[in-house]
């Protein structure tokens, strides 16, 4: 056994992802099913090692007011909550946004709407990446599918955050937070120094030192003309990150009838039951969005004109399906399958449900 | 070569703990391992399972349709996962408390007293590690090695005094089949 594969949760990893990476500092507050995210940095204590903080703050409100303020120093600062508490922290979201700040945010999702269940669910997928707070912004949201993708995608989120100056969220679910496989972490690497952040980060509010003018990071414009510019700005930052950041996996899709679409701990679920199928001869593929704000509308644009139809498989009533639809744009039928609640469906559930819609596929 | 496997019982049972011992035996082997656990908000009492799938390829889905081997340690999950057992897999079960036996004649079914067995070795926290000898006997799929090697690493230092004790019950769980 090589010594740097272990055996963890996703939830753990993220910890040790972000200590690794040198993140400055952790602002959360517990909720089922991610405890584990504060349980383990508070285990981990990096506050004793590379200098990171981390503090159990009173709420989710105090939490990403935490992040606004790090955020705002230039710092890598992150939170982790799980749905009702990312629905609380809806303001700072927007506020971050708005301040062009980066930082990282982790939604291990459970079933709602409201205090809803401690069950896996997937139905943030709106609040996510159609914005959750008021206002004209997006966020960059990742999807990981296991625990390999939980802690690379900590490093990839802050890289991303930073390279545009943008909040970017890790979008999980209780399966793939609670699970436990195989997971090779990053190699450690320091927190970057005053000067490196002065350098990498010349907007952050640092002190006012006598050789620069002060920085001043603001939400509030009163002079329209002036916010219209400023939206502006987010809105070419965002067709950039379209243009260069979308991110999807293909599966069997070279000669498949059916496409599923599906993201997170659901693709894995879909690729079984693809596995089984492609056992009786049966031709399905899946196309599993990375990132699901930019979505890889394109690619699935491309996908229908060569396929038969479209099978979208979520844990919530139907969200992603109509950035699907979107992207087919009525070339072929696309059916939805989706358990809430905290139901998860199982391999054959979702042959079952794809075989109702498209019987031809039964051989 | 792949084993899908599910573990259930009461929470406090140590299904969960019985299947991480699996899953980290199953990396010490080098083997691709999931672990994914299913309990309710209360983890004593309650009900709670967990899929083991150990595979020497990579594993598509955590969550399960069916079972190569389900080790059920209440009626409640025998009565929901007997049905779940592939033909030819296996159903293991603890008859301590059980009144509706296991009727499917296409899969190997294997009684293990584990509840007596633990009141024998006077611990009662023993009974998921005779519970994962007799599993082990019944499909090595990890070696005793891996599982002595892992609860090793996994065990805290102060702990380790309870490693042969460990080592005994997995031995008294392959005498029961």
């Amino acid at each position: 056994m090589k010594e740097e594969v272990k055996l963890m949760k996703g939830n753990e990893a993220i910890a040790h992802a972000a200590v690794r990476y040198g993140c400055d500092g952790y602002f959360g507050y517990p909720i089922t099913p991610q405890s584990e995210v504060l349980e383990t940095l508070e285990a981990l204590m990096p506050w004793e090692t590379t200098g990171m903080v981390v503090l159990q703050a009173e709420s989710e409100v105090a939490s990403i007011n935490m992040v606004y303020g790090g955020a705002s120093t230039g710092k890598a600062v992150m939170t982790s909550s799980s749905s009702p508490g990312i629905s609380l922290m809806q303001e700072g979201m927007s506020y971050i946004a708005a301040g062009e700040l980066p930082a990282l945010v982790v939604n291990v999702m459970r079933g709602g709407p409201g205090l809803g269940t401690i069950q896996p669910s997937q139905s943030d997928y709106f609040q996510a990446t159609k914005g959750g707070g008021h206002g004209d912004y997006h966020y960059i949201v990742l999807a990981p599918s296991t625990v390999q993708e939980m802690a690379d995608f900590v490093a990839l989120g802050f890289d991303l955050a930073f390279k545009y100056r943008t909040p970017a969220m890790l979008l999980a679910d209780g399966i793939v937070g609670q699970m436990m496989e195989k997971v090779v972490l990053p190699e450690p690497r320091p927190r970057r120094t005053a000067e490196e952040i002065a350098r990498q980060c010349p907007w952050a509010v640092t002190g006012n030192p006598s050789d620069r003018k002060p920085n001043v990071l603001t939400t509030l414009e009163l002079e329209s003309d002036k916010m219209e510019v400023n939206n502006r700005r987010l809105q070419a930052t965002y067709r950039q990150i379209e243009q260069n950041e979308v991110r999807y996996q293909e599966y069997f899709t070279d000669d498949a009838e059916v496409v599923f679409v599906a993201f997170g701990s659901i693709a894995r679920i879909c690729l079984k039951a693809i596995e089984d199928a492609r056992g009786q001869g049966i031709k399905v593929g899946l196309l599993r969005p990375i990132t699901l704000w930019p979505f890889p509308t394109e690619e699935i644009s491309r996908l229908a004109n060569r396929v038969k139809g479209m099978m979208v498989v979520e844990l919530n009533a139907g969200q992603m399906i109509e950035d699907v639809k979107l992207a087919v744009e009525g070339r072929v039928p696309v059916y939805h399958y989706g358990r809430m609640g905290g139901v998860i469906p199982n391999p054959q559930e979702v042959f079952d449900a794809t075989l109702s819609h498209f019987p031809f596929l039964k051989k | 070569m792949k084993t899908e496997i599910i573990a259930a019982g009461f929470g406090g049972q140590g299904v969960l703990s019985m299947g991480k011992i699996l899953a980290y035996a199953g990396l010490i082997d080098d083997l691709e391992v999931t672990w994914m656990p299913s309990y309710g908000p209360e983890q004593r009492g309650g009900t709670a399972n967990v899929t083991v799938v150990i595979s020497d390829k990579p594993i598509s889905s955590p969550v399960l349709d069916s079972y190569d081997t389900a080790v059920v340690l209440n009626q409640q999950s025998l009565d929901k996962f007997e049905p779940k057992v592939k033909p030819g897999g296996s159903l293991i079960y603890d008859p301590y408390g059980i009144h509706r036996l296991p009727t499917r004649t296409d899969i190997n079914i294997y009684p293990v007293a584990a509840m007596d067995a633990a009141m024998e070795l006077k611990s009662a926290k023993s009974y998921n590690m005779i519970i994962l000898g007799a599993l082990l006997k019944i499909n090595p799929i990890v070696s005793i090695e891996s599982v002595m090697t892992g609860l090793k690493k996994t065990l805290p230092e102060r702990h380790h005094h309870l490693l042969p004790a460990n080592r005994e019950a997995i031995s008294r769980g392959m005498e029961l089949i």
